[in-house]
């Protein structure tokens, strides 16, 4: 018996002390795609953090750094420079040198003729490629030698360092494909016919394998010229059921789960509180913005003072303190706090019934006996109340909401649809006819035109474009928008966004709810993971990541 | 109905299908791009009118119909918005990993059901018990069951995999047994039960006295002369049952994260991948179809008087 235990012991000891260099993610959803510029989703964007590398991104401060390229182009050092587009517009020449020495996973080196097929593709309308915003702004590519391209933009912006999703495509592989047929390019890409192509990847780490639907394995990239990652192999699980996540990460079968894509908020404070020392966990506000979008053209939401009373009567810091254990950011504005332009003098709505009753009065809103406010023509104060039905956290937060303002006279009439329904159908074309609950995903210093501008309200002749749903038309907002994407300023930009943050907050088109956090948990064992909070995944800096 | 005739009626069928299906899966509201925007918020209404067209979204349904049965005529199923994949190619390995599911929990199912069926049958004061457990299981909704087994099982002992599919190197039946529990046990309740009426039916035949009369043993009578008569109605019960199974795989499949039919076809409907969406049901539908098929031939073979 006692040699049986001193055996196991010893099994035990011998697989404590082989290293560990395998790491497996559960993550919620499975990449469509692996190819870097066709559909985006999160997903995607943290499994292609492991794998390959875009010119720039946003560090977990937020900062704007170079991962491909050697320096950041700016008006300072001379990689930016005004200029005049040959229609006559202000235009800007941005210069891109690649770092010294970049490979792909078959050891060719990535040069400016990568460059040059991304940009090539990117132009085709036919390619599907998904944003292509920065492919029609850049008219011109010039190739100054094998690492340094300069882009012509017909469009001076502030953001023109930043490269969004341009990067290096691996012309030796992917060219001729595309040039065979530009439309048929998206189903013929290796990304998907043959990831497993070390030739396509310019991360730490290249796809060994991919199981449709279920996961991706990923192996060391031998074309890789940074710091060597810590594990030989990442393993990542799409597991959709939260509650099986939870489970697989319990059993053992996974070793973390991914805040980008994992756990609900006020599931991971379960976990956490269940098994404190097993895990780390961390909490990171993020730029989800849960809100409360109104219908202006609905004449009871048309009157300011029965918006701010509306907000006056919430009590947010309670709702996330009871229902999401704390583990959300109270929103006072549309931008998050964490943004470098986020104004902290803005006008905040705290918890005042009383003063809600007031703006009420005033707004000619008095009480019936049945508990519900009428007005001089005898019209109730009752409200549809909308979100998409199924998400169990909404859904109890609209009922504290309905209660809450049930408290100060104001009917909420819940009337959920299925998420497919709700935004395809209902806000798209604005047929909310009173509030809608729901989130926006933004990035750092976005100017939010789509949602505020008047140009942006959805409207059969355009096409139902825009997402300006609540309707909001204001001519000062118009022009802080138009103004504050072209200039190139940041002390100057200030003032722009705080004006465009007070308007917000007087006017209040939408009522902020909380920015939504992403819990991360990691293994004990685990370090360096610096989540970022924004849409730059953690993974990008997956070689700073190590065994404890 | 002569066997040909029957094939050609589910090909008949199959196509009519098709039509639904696709129309159905049309009208849903939103399109891909839509979710495409939801995801993405640098999308501008430009982008989502190139790609629509790309996608040829901005085409009437019915030429988005003809278009995609005449390419399924050349051979060409379409392409997987979702998994970004030829349709076909994602379809079999998942059919098969389905199928290998199905299979082990409807044998679990009508081996537990037809032998606890049968001891109810034979043993009268045994009834009530199984009675109680098939009303259990029927009564236990399948994604409970299969949570509690994930916590005994995989959380609490460690001894199975709370879900997911085989790495290389891993034996597929640990990654089976839960699933097929769950979904077994479920399907067991409604055999142990038709199982048990109907052998207490064939127990109370003259031809079974006449059995007893012959001398036979009572495992005789119960196993070579009821049980093969109260197979026929239980054969109906199994081609009835496939579809229902199908849309059971559905929640075991995504609870246990399984690639498989089922997880396939909720994946592509809430993904708005029509291509995927449509041909998995399509398969779904034959394979019920088949299945069905198969169940009325059995009975043909067991039942000398539907020949």
């Amino acid at each position: 018996m006692r040699a049986l235990v001193a055996a196991l012991l010893a099994l035990g000891f011998a697989a404590a002390a082989q290293p560990r260099d395998v790491l497996t993610i559960g993550i919620t959803q499975y990449p469509s795609t692996l190819h870097p510029n066709i559909e985006n989703m999160a997903a995607k964007s943290y499994v292609l953090g492991f794998t390959r590398r875009p010119m720039n991104a946003r560090d977990a401060d937020w900062a704007l750094v170079c991962l491909l390229c050697e320096t950041l182009p700016s008006l300072e050092n001379g990689q930016a420079a005004r200029e005049t587009t040959p229609d006559g517009r202000p235009g800007i020449r941005v210069t891109l040198r690649l770092r010294e020495g970049l490979r792909w996973g078959d050891n060719t080196p990535i040069t400016a003729d990568d460059l040059r097929f991304a940009w090539e593709a990117g132009r085709d309308p036919a390619t599907g490629f998904g944003p292509a915003e920065f492919y029609r702004s850049a008219y011109e590519l010039i190739v100054v030698d094998p690492r340094t391209v300069t882009l012509r933009f017909d469009r001076l912006t502030f953001d023109f360092a930043a490269m969004g999703d341009f990067q290096p495509l691996p012309a030796h592989i992917e060219r001729p494909i595309w040039q065979a047929d530009p439309r048929a390019y998206r189903t013929r890409t290796q990304y998907d016919t043959n990831p497993a192509n070390p030739g396509l990847w310019s991360g730490p780490y290249r796809v060994a394998s991919v199981q449709p639907g279920s996961g991706v394995n990923l192996e060391r990239n031998p074309g890789w010229n940074g710091a060597t990652p810590a594990f030989r192999s990442i393993r990542i699980r799409t597991v959709e059921n939260t509650t099986a996540l939870e489970a697989q990460l319990l059993s053992g079968q996974l070793d973390m789960i991914a805040g980008e894509l994992g756990l609900p908020v006020e599931q991971a404070a379960a976990l956490q509180r269940r098994a404190p020392s097993r895990f780390r966990f961390e909490f990171r506000p993020g730029l989800i913005y849960e809100h409360i979008d109104t219908n202006l053209d609905n004449p009871i939401l048309a009157d300011r003072r029965l918006r701010q009373a509306l907000l006056l009567a919430l009590d947010r810091p309670r709702i996330v303190a009871q229902l999401f254990e704390g583990r959300q950011t109270v929103a006072h504005g549309l931008v998050n706090p964490l943004d470098a332009m986020a104004d902290p003098d803005i006008r905040q709505y705290p918890y005042d019934p009383a003063r809600a009753v007031a703006l009420l009065e005033e707004a000619g809103w008095r009480l019936a006996p049945d508990g519900i406010r009428r007005n001089a023509a005898g019209e109730r104060l009752s409200l549809e109340l909308m979100t998409t039905a199924g998400n169990r956290s909404r859904e109890q937060v609209q009922q504290v909401l309905a209660a809450m303002w049930r408290a100060v006279g104001v009917e909420a009439r819940i009337r959920n649809e299925p998420p497919r329904v709700f935004f395809a159908e209902t806000l798209s074309r604005r047929r909310h006819q009173a509030l809608a609950m729901f989130a926006w995903i933004s990035s750092p210093e976005n100017v939010p035109r789509a949602s505020l501008h008047s140009d942006e309200i959805p409207r059969a002749e355009r096409n139902f474009s825009g997402q300006n749903y609540p309707g909001f038309r204001h001519a000062e907002m118009n022009a802080l928008l138009e103004a504050l994407p072209i200039e190139l300023d940041p002390a100057a930009r200030r003032p722009l966004w705080n004006r465009l943050q007070a308007i917000y907050a007087e006017e209040l088109p939408s009522l902020p709810l909380w920015f939504r956090q992403d819990a991360h948990i990691w293994p004990a064992w685990l370090e360096g993971v610096r989540p970022t909070g924004h849409l730059s995944p953690s993974s990008l800096w997956v070689e700073q990541w190590r065994v404890r | 109905m002569r066997l040909s005739a029957r094939l050609v009626q589910i090909l008949v069928t199959a196509a009519a299908l098709s039509f639904v299906f696709y129309m159905l899966l049309g009208l849903m509201p939103g399109d891909p791009i839509d979710l495409a925007i939801m995801a993405d918020p640098r999308l501008t209404a430009e982008d989502a009118a190139r790609l629509r067209a790309l996608h040829g979204l901005d085409q009437p349904l019915l030429g988005r119909y003809l278009a995609w049965a005449a390419a399924v005529l050349r051979g060409d199923f379409g392409f997987s918005r979702l998994f970004a994949q030829p349709v076909a190619a994602l379809l079999w390995p998942a059919l098969l990993s389905t199928l290998v599911l199905l299979g082990w929990a409807v044998g679990l199912a009508a081996c537990l059901g037809v032998g606890l069926g049968v001891l109810a049958a034979l043993r009268p004061r045994l009834s009530p018990a199984v009675q109680g457990l098939a009303l259990l299981a029927q009564a236990m909704p399948g994604f409970w069951l299969g949570i509690m087994l994930i916590i005994l099982f995989a959380v609490w002992l460690g001894w199975l995999p709370a879900g997911g599919a085989a790495e290389e190197g891993q034996g597929d039946w640990r990654f089976l047994l839960l699933p097929v529990a769950t979904l077994g046990f479920g399907q067991m309740a409604a055999y142990a039960r038709h199982a048990a009426a109907a052998m207490q039916g064939a127990l109370g035949e003259p031809w079974i006295r006449s059995a007893r009369a012959r001398g036979a043993s009572e495992m005789q009578v119960a196993f070579g002369h009821a049980l093969p008569n109260a197979a026929v109605p239980l054969l109906v019960l199994l081609g009835l049952d496939a579809g229902a199974l199908v849309s059971g795989a559905v929640i075991t499949e995504t609870l246990f994260a399984r690639p498989g039919m089922g997880k396939l076809i909720f994946d592509a409907i809430m993904g708005n991948d029509y291509n995927l969406a449509l041909l998995a049901l399509l398969v779904v539908a034959v394979v019920t179809m088949l299945g069905s098929l198969a169940a009325d031939l059995a009975q043909r073979g067991l039942d000398p008087r539907l020949r």
